[in-house]
């Protein structure tokens, strides 16, 4: 056996290097606990939860942000996710990967901690958005071509089932709208077909689908009741909607908002509206009304109208804040250089902010004591008290869409 | 006299030109606009989304006139919105021919 400290031996045996002999012991000691301390700061930079996360679309350079809500500031770049001139993001439950959806069908994981790709798979041609089941284990992504919902193992991203939207022999729809719902089920809208759908994936091999027909026209997008209860899904062919109750789909899909519109001549729409279920603000939802400059206010108990608020341009995101005080609007082009914040209790614009040209999403912060705004012409994204409804803080991303934070994890249809 | 009428038409020739292709700066705009807001439906590399693919062989055998009226009066029925209170004639059938040539899509 060699000895594992030679440098010991000669020391001991010349006692007159002792002095030198413990300067250069104190020395290593000394560099010993340097070292130490260093590493129980890197322990601690590491070491983090992931519950103010958020991740920031840069959508033209297929690369997302990783910042942080906590001070505001940008963690990280992933770079490598392809086309998401529109994209979307689901979260796992442990709020520590980031399911990120592509236009070109990429469907990429993402490590929050790590800033890191961990799989990336191209599942179609041509998609739009995505889902996560109730628990937590399958990732479903609606396509446009091959028209249909691919459903992923939320683990590997390994294939698991395949649902075409096929409602004629041959022939195939764009699916929107896809939400998780409770009863580990799927929910989406078939835009070419007229219909929506649900999958029940307890099997999740075989899914059983549920179909209903003659929903309206051209559904261009869906959303859940924060609840889980109701599935809503926008018509874009006809003025209305299709409320479908999930505590009793045997029930059927029901129309209302029936002639929103009545009488005016609608105004072109030069960008798809979204339905989200921020839009649901207490007993009220407040929804884009498609060829006209307003958000309609719903009552969610009779699903009837309420009230019909004139705004700025054709809405795209009708959100509430957390609390339900206020719905945020922003707009299509050419009229996205604007925000308008409505109160919910007078159902009044209380202000219009101009971010600046292209503004493109908007995201509470949970508790919703800020809201952050991408700015796409202006590479920005905004932060705004929603108190004093004044920007606090300015974050450079380049040409950002979608902001979507880590709490999402925890919210049905989200 | 002669110099004057030379001095009318010469500027009448030059705003003809100039109502005919978008200056420099408005191209850049219209490219813009092609890329981010025709892109919503259409996708940034107009591969196609909502709206169909944009590209040189999806448009291939479409005649110039019918693609810069689609463009300016939309297709009722569908989500293609008229373009006309948006943009000039002159503007529209300059981004129609950048499509026919391939040119302004989105590349990274």
């Amino acid at each position: 056996m060699t000895d594992p400290n030679p440098a010991a031996a000669p020391a001991s045996a010349c006692p007159v290097n002792r002095l030198g002999e413990w300067r250069t012991v104190a020395l290593v000691a000394l560099f010993v606990l340097g070292m130490l301390s260093s590493l129980v700061v890197h322990a601690a930079q590491a070491l983090r939860g992931t519950g103010d996360l958020a991740v920031i679309i840069e959508r033209a350079d297929g690369a997302v942000r990783i910042v942080e809500t906590t001070h505001n500031s940008v963690l990280g770049r992933v770079e490598g996710l392809g086309d998401l001139s529109h994209a979307s993001v689901v979260y796992s439950r442990d709020e520590r990967y980031a399911y990120v959806f592509g236009r070109d069908g990429g469907l990429t994981k993402i490590d929050l901690l790590e800033q890191r790709i961990v799989r990336r798979i191209i599942q179609s041609g041509n998609s739009i958005g995505g889902a996560i089941s109730q628990d937590g284990r399958l990732i479903a992504v609606s396509n446009y071509t091959p028209g249909g919902v691919r459903v992923f193992d939320a683990e590997t991203l390994d294939p698991v089932a395949d649902i075409p939207a096929e409602y004629a022999p041959g022939r195939r729809s764009k699916v929107v709208g896809l939400v998780d719902a409770p009863g580990q089920r799927f929910v989406f809208s078939l835009w070419d077909a007229n219909q929506i759908w649900i999958a029940d994936m307890h099997d999740p091999k075989h899914p059983r689908i549920t179909k209903f027909r003659d929903i309206g026209k051209n559904p261009y997008d869906g959303m859940i009741t924060p609840d889980g209860h109701y599935y809503l899904a926008g018509l874009f062919g006809e003025d209305g909607m299709a409320l479908l109750d999930l505590w009793h789909p045997e029930q059927g899909v029901r129309r209302v908002l029936e002639h929103y519109g009545r009488g005016d001549q609608k105004l072109p729409v030069y960008k798809m509206p979204h339905l989200e279920g921020w839009t649901v603000a207490g007993t009220r939802a407040f929804v884009p009304a498609v060829g006209h400059h307003e958000v309609l206010v719903i009552d969610t108990q009779d699903w009837k109208q309420v009230a019909s608020i004139p705004v700025y341009g054709q809405p795209v995101f009708v959100m509430a804040r957390p609390d339900a005080r206020q719905v945020w609007v922003n707009f299509a082009f050419p009229n996205n250089e604007a925000v308008q914040v409505i109160d919910t209790e007078t159902l009044k614009v209380i202000e219009t902010l101009k971010p600046g040209k292209g503004v493109l999403h908007m995201e509470f912060e949970p508790r919703g004591e800020e809201v952050w705004i991408s700015v796409r012409d202006r590479s920005l994204v905004q932060v705004y008290d929603t108190g004093t409804l004044k920007m606090k803080r300015m974050i450079t991303v380049h040409k950002p869409s979608g902001i979507f934070m880590s709490a999402r994890a925890h919210r049905i249809g989200l | 006299m002669r110099r004057l009428a030379l001095g009318i038409l010469l500027s009448l020739a030059s705003a003809a030109l100039l109502a005919g292709v978008p200056d420099r700066q408005r191209q850049t705009e219209l490219i813009d606009i092609l890329q981010q807001d025709c892109g919503s439906c259409h996708g940034m590399t107009l591969k196609g989304g909502l709206g169909p693919s944009l590209l040189p062989d999806q448009l291939r055998g479409k005649p110039r006139d019918f693609l810069i009226a689609t463009i300016r009066e939309g297709r009722p029925g569908t989500a293609m919105p008229p373009w006309g209170p948006i943009l000039k004639e002159s503007e529209i059938a300059w981004l129609v021919d950048q499509l026919l040539a391939g040119k302004g899509a989105y590349r990274q």
